[in-house]
């Protein structure tokens, strides 16, 4: 079960039997529009603030994988979620609604492939039967909390990076057809003394890294083991950091297998800086695009590697640098 | 105010290897695109001034607070409609010039705090952004009117 000091092999292999992305009408503009189950046209989602729409795309996300597993929602014995709002309410929020037994988790943008790890531990240990791990995000109620009104007239810098309205939720089980959980490395904090909350992709590079090295060590493994290498959104500059220091720790590895889903999601002609971000960055692509093309039979293995910077806006008032975390989870089919 | 720790020599390494990867901002582009934005924004200033005095019979006295509001209206009307951060991200500096850039603070802090209601939510946020440009502002006048009358008492003014 546990392979090193940090990963896990899931022997049981847990299923993810369902899997479903939602978005907001920026995303449909993306080159991945045609992934998501669900694309609202509205950010507000018919709601009247930002952080009730964020709950709604994590309900819908919710009610859209259990709808395709084919599944009674009471045989879903756990549902694990996090998201990037203070207290994680847009997770709450949707656990109340949905009535399902919950944990709550917070790892920023690493959310979302930490709540896949401990799904699929406890699938793995027999604990439940059918676990909901999800993530979500929303632009306009991330701007409020970590920087300024949106319609606040300041100049982002070419290093910002463009939260991702959208969530994203996988359905796991015992046995079934579809992809396998087969690992899991759960990352350390890193910290590289960067403040700079403009160059989040920077500051969490190395989390990324420590973890990916991390993997193919315990796993004793080759990068040519994985179809696909993705990090969830370390965006142009994080993503060119890493793979420089990834080939200084001597892994045989190269921008053919190794992607960033913040660099995925949305297209040249969109102008979001340095790339995406958000928990729901990593948590769409993974459970619409990337489970869609394994399905396909396009993609065999992957290991999707999930950051998270975990400053809060008083610990940058207070010129604190940004402690980063990744967690990296493999599916197989 | 706590003070920046300080790095360890594999932090400044790393530091200075991801500066090497960011994209440099180009300082000439901004600083043309903040002086024509920022000079328009005063021209347009001017020109709303001269129609007052000329139609309606103010004098260069009278004429800046009505221009004040007309600007501050104009500000809040484009901030409202999402253009004013749009235009800010080109114009930079530019927009940030006083009246026009103090009402977008103030503008956008109220519509996005709407959602906690008017009293926490508008009244109270309002001057979030804002607030430190009126402290700091009162203060340096008062700095400065100390000065004046230490100078007048002295005789040199």
């Amino acid at each position: 079960m546990l392979k090193g000091k940090q990963t896990w092999i899931y022997e049981s292999k847990p299923v993810i039997i369902a899997s479903a992305a939602v978005g907001g009408p920026f995303e449909a503009q993306g080159p991945l529009a045609e992934d998501f189950d669900i694309l609202n046209e509205d950010i507000w989602l018919g709601q009247d603030s930002f952080e009730k729409a964020e709950k709604v795309l994590l309900e819908q996300a919710c009610s859209k994988v259990i709808e395709k597993s084919g599944l009674d929602k009471e045989a879903i014995e756990f549902f694990i979620s996090g998201d990037l709002l203070n207290q994680i309410t847009p997770s709450s929020f949707a656990a109340r609604t949905l009535q399902i037994p919950y944990f709550g988790i917070y790892g920023a943008c690493s959310s979302s492939m930490e709540g896949l790890a401990l799904a699929s531990l406890i699938i793995n240990s027999k604990a439940a039967n059918y676990v909901i791990a999800g993530a979500s995000s929303h632009n306009a109620s991330a701007e409020k909390q970590f920087r300024y009104p949106t319609e606040y007239g300041g100049q982002k810098p070419p290093t910002a990076q463009w939260t991702v309205t959208g969530a994203g939720t996988a359905l796991l089980g015992q046995r079934g057809v579809g992809p396998k959980v087969t690992s899991a490395t759960i990352g350390k904090i890193v910290d590289s003394g960067l403040s700079d909350p403009f160059n989040l992709g920077g500051a969490m590079a190395p989390a990324a890294v420590d973890t990916i090295l991390a993997h193919f060590r315990e796993r004793e493994i080759e990068p040519s083991y994985y179809d696909l290498i993705l990090t969830g959104d370390l965006g142009e500059i994080g993503h060119s950091v890493a793979l420089e220091l990834l080939q200084k720790g001597g892994l045989d590895i190269n921008d053919d297998i190794f992607k960033d889903c913040g660099l995925l999601i949305y297209s040249k002609d969109q102008k979001v800086f340095a790339g995406a971000s958000g928990c729901a960055s990593s948590a769409t692509v993974t459970y619409g695009h990337l489970l869609n093309r394994m399905g396909k039979g396009e993609l065999n293995k992957i290991l999707v590697v999930a950051t998270g910077a975990l400053l809060s806006p008083i610990s940058y008032q207070q010129k604190e640098s940004i402690p980063c975390i990744a967690h990296g989870v493999s599916i197989e089919m | 105010m706590a003070k920046k720790q300080r790095p360890t020599k594999a932090q400044q390494e790393y530091q200075e290897f991801v500066k090497t990867k960011e994209p440099k901002r180009s300082i000439l582009k901004n600083c043309i695109w903040a002086f024509f934005v920022g000079g328009s924004i005063c021209a347009l200033g001017q020109i709303i001034m001269t129609i007052f005095i000329k139609y309606f019979n103010f004098n260069e006295k009278t004429a800046s607070s009505p221009m004040v509001a007309v600007l501050i209206i104009i500000s809040s009307l484009l901030t409202s409609l999402g253009v004013y951060d749009h235009l800010a991200q080109y114009a930079g500096a530019g927009t940030i010039v006083p009246i026009t850039g103090f009402a977008n603070t103030m503008t956008s802090a109220a519509i996005e705090h709407r959602s906690e209601g008017y009293v926490l939510g508008v009244g109270g946020n309002m001057f979030k952004l804002s607030g430190s440009v009126i402290v700091f502002g009162v203060f340096s006048a008062f700095v400065v009117a100390i000065i004046k009358i230490l100078l007048m008492m002295l005789g040199v003014i």
